[in-house]
């Protein structure tokens, strides 16, 4: 194995997020009440990083023989994971100020977590993607139970390291069977002899092993159960970051095993995507129609949105892979700015989190009220904000591949779903309450939640130039 | 073909004599001064009858845990220490300093786990 200082500069942001790592160990080691310095370290060392990833997305290559990728949608998805765990950091300190919550491991745990999940997206092995899946599962068990003292917290840890290590399972297994019927573990090797393994039995039930292994991890229909109950007993600025950039390396995964079916070949698994799709899509809308507590809300709407993405894979074209990556950025802000609100205004005792809880909000803090609402209707798909253009693309992908009906009932759901995520509006702006509840705004929290919103309508007013960046790696 | 595996019988059977001759010659020649303690079970330190409900320590996690990182250890520097002659013939100086990386990253674990106490029995 060769070491070069090329490897090192391309690989730089992957470095940086190892390195803060340890140093923010190290600060946790030998500062008492680092609350400040250590948010404002995470914060800083993942912008550091996802400004190096950006500036670095061309720089592909294969290093560490041949097991790690950069440059390219790797690097696009990079940006993704500490660009949105960034935001988290911000809209933790307050959050951890108010419910006295652990800081020292709080932010060694997201950072350990961020690179896993770039692992996950680098990897050119299925080793590499095993280590990456466990490093930020790991991560997450422990930050889901970090406030210990409290039972739901507790439960959430509890329930998610118990189906966590179920998928685990499946994916091993999947993984085992691929090796056992091609005879490799590198994904380029895999990737040239596709066409061929499809036929054999073996490899096609490795392939769907490995992909409901990391449907639980997307929480797709039937393999969702998890997710409400996890993310309404997670921190709140936990549950943002397992539901988004978690959310966007399980994917990443995905479209490393996909990565043939986007070239061309057959798509063996279409009938089963198809399903989980449309499933996803449809169970998610309606049920979260029924909720009234918000994280549970937002739980069921990631389960729709897993299904608008799987979408983008049912369509087995290169532009689905592009629209699913488009889709990952859109989703992971806007609904990061969703729980960075949901954060300030809950209070340290979880309560306030209900729908009826915001009536009046409007009147009473119009920044916070009309920012939700923006990224309510980014989540519903309005245009011209980034959720549109995310359903846009895979749908459009969809058609392409020749599964129309597989777009019509995406656009079936989204229409449903308007209606769950334009109710918190209507209440906020319309409804009465006598309510005077207390909430908590910090300018860092409100720094992240407007960083989000500033994204969110950058992508929605600048799809194109984007998107044909995104294509022009994916081809 | 079958007398090539006859050094695999041998093994077998010193193996097997030497498990013999160690447990029972401590009984054959020792002096045997029996009292109830000796004759108890024996696991791990703890007394093997009573009440399943007993409240544990909870410190033995804790050593568990730093047992995990000192195993690990061990299962990774072996190795790598046995063939570091052929590792260095191959990749020179790379040989060395990935494995000191690595235990690098290491002990940053095992400073966290001396800096929160986690050696105290306390």
């Amino acid at each position: 194995m060769e070491f070069t200082l090329t490897d090192l500069t391309h690989l730089l942001p992957i470095v940086i997020v190892a390195a803060s790592v340890l140093v923010a160990m190290t600060i946790d080691m030998f500062t008492k009440e680092a609350d400040k310095t250590l948010g404002w370290f995470t914060a800083l060392s993942l912008f550091a990083a996802a400004y190096v990833s950006l500036f670095f997305v061309d720089k592909t290559g294969v290093h560490l023989s041949g097991v790690v990728a950069s440059g390219g949608a790797t690097n696009i998805l990079h940006f993704v994971f500490t660009f949105g765990a960034g935001v988290v950091a911000l809209i933790s300190m307050e959050y951890a100020k108010k419910t006295e919550m652990r800081v020292g491991e709080y932010y060694v745990l997201v950072l350990s977590s961020v690179l896993g999940m770039m692992l996950i997206a680098a990897a050119k092995d299925l080793a590499v993607i095993f280590v990456g899946l466990e490093q930020m599962s790991i991560s997450f068990y422990a930050l889901a139970g970090i406030r210990r003292k409290r039972d739901k917290s507790v439960e959430a840890s509890l329930k998610y390291f118990l189906l966590g290590a179920f998928a685990t399972g499946f994916v091993v297994y999947g993984m085992a069977l691929i090796y056992g019927s091609s005879g490799t573990m590198a994904l380029d090797t895999i990737r040239y002899a596709f066409p061929d393994l499809v036929s054999q039995p073996l490899f096609v039930l490795g392939l769907a092993l490995f992909v409901i292994g990391f449907a639980f991890k997307i929480a797709a229909v039937p393999f969702h159960m998890w997710a409400p109950d996890v993310y309404q007993g997670s921190p709140t600025p936990v549950a943002g970051l397992m539901s988004t950039v978690g959310k966007a390396a399980a994917f990443a995964a995905l479209l490393l095993i996909f990565r043939p079916v986007f070239d061309g070949a057959e798509n063996a698994l279409f009938p089963f995507l198809a399903i989980v799709a449309t499933l996803s899509m449809l169970y998610g809308a309606i049920v979260a129609i029924a909720q009234d507590d918000l994280k549970r809300m937002l739980a069921y709407s990631s389960v729709a949105h897993a299904g608008y993405m799987l979408i983008g894979f049912a369509s087995g074209e290169a532009t689905g892979a592009a629209g699913v990556i488009y889709y990952l950025v859109a989703y992971a802000f806007m609904n990061l700015g969703a729980f960075g609100i949901i954060a300030m205004i809950e209070s340290a005792e979880e309560t306030n989190l209900k729908v009826q809880d915001y009536a009046g909000l409007g009147t009473r803090a119009p920044a916070l009220a009309a920012l939700l609402s923006l990224f309510m209707f980014a989540l519903s798909g309005i245009p011209p904000l980034a959720g549109f253009f995310g359903k846009y693309y895979v749908f459009i992908a969809a058609v392409e591949g020749g599964a129309t009906w597989l777009a019509l009932v995406g656009v079936a759901s989204s229409a449903i779903s308007v209606y769950f995520y334009l109710r918190v509006v209507v209440v906020m702006y319309f409804g009465k309450s006598e309510n005077r509840m207390e909430y908590s705004v910090s300018n860092v929290s409100l720094l992240g939640v407007t960083i989000s919103a500033m994204l969110v309508i950058l992508l929605g007013v600048l799809p194109g130039s984007i998107i044909k960046l995104i294509e022009s790696f994916v081809r | 073909m079958l007398e090539t595996y006859l050094p695999i019988l041998l093994t077998f059977a010193a193996a097997v004599g030497f498990a013999v001759v160690a447990t029972f010659s401590s009984e054959w020649f020792g002096p045997q001064t029996p009292n109830p303690e000796k004759h108890s079970t024996y696991e791990s330190g703890v007394k093997p009858l009573g009440t399943t409900k007993d409240r544990v320590s909870i410190k033995y996690y804790m050593v568990a845990m730093l047992f995990i990182i000192f195993d690990l250890e061990v299962v990774f520097v072996y190795p790598w220490a046995t063939e570091f002659g052929t590792l260095f013939g191959e990749h020179g100086v790379a040989a060395f300093w990935s494995m000191m990386i690595f235990l690098i990253v290491f002990e940053f674990g095992y400073l966290y786990a001396y800096k929160k106490g986690g050696f105290k029995w306390a």
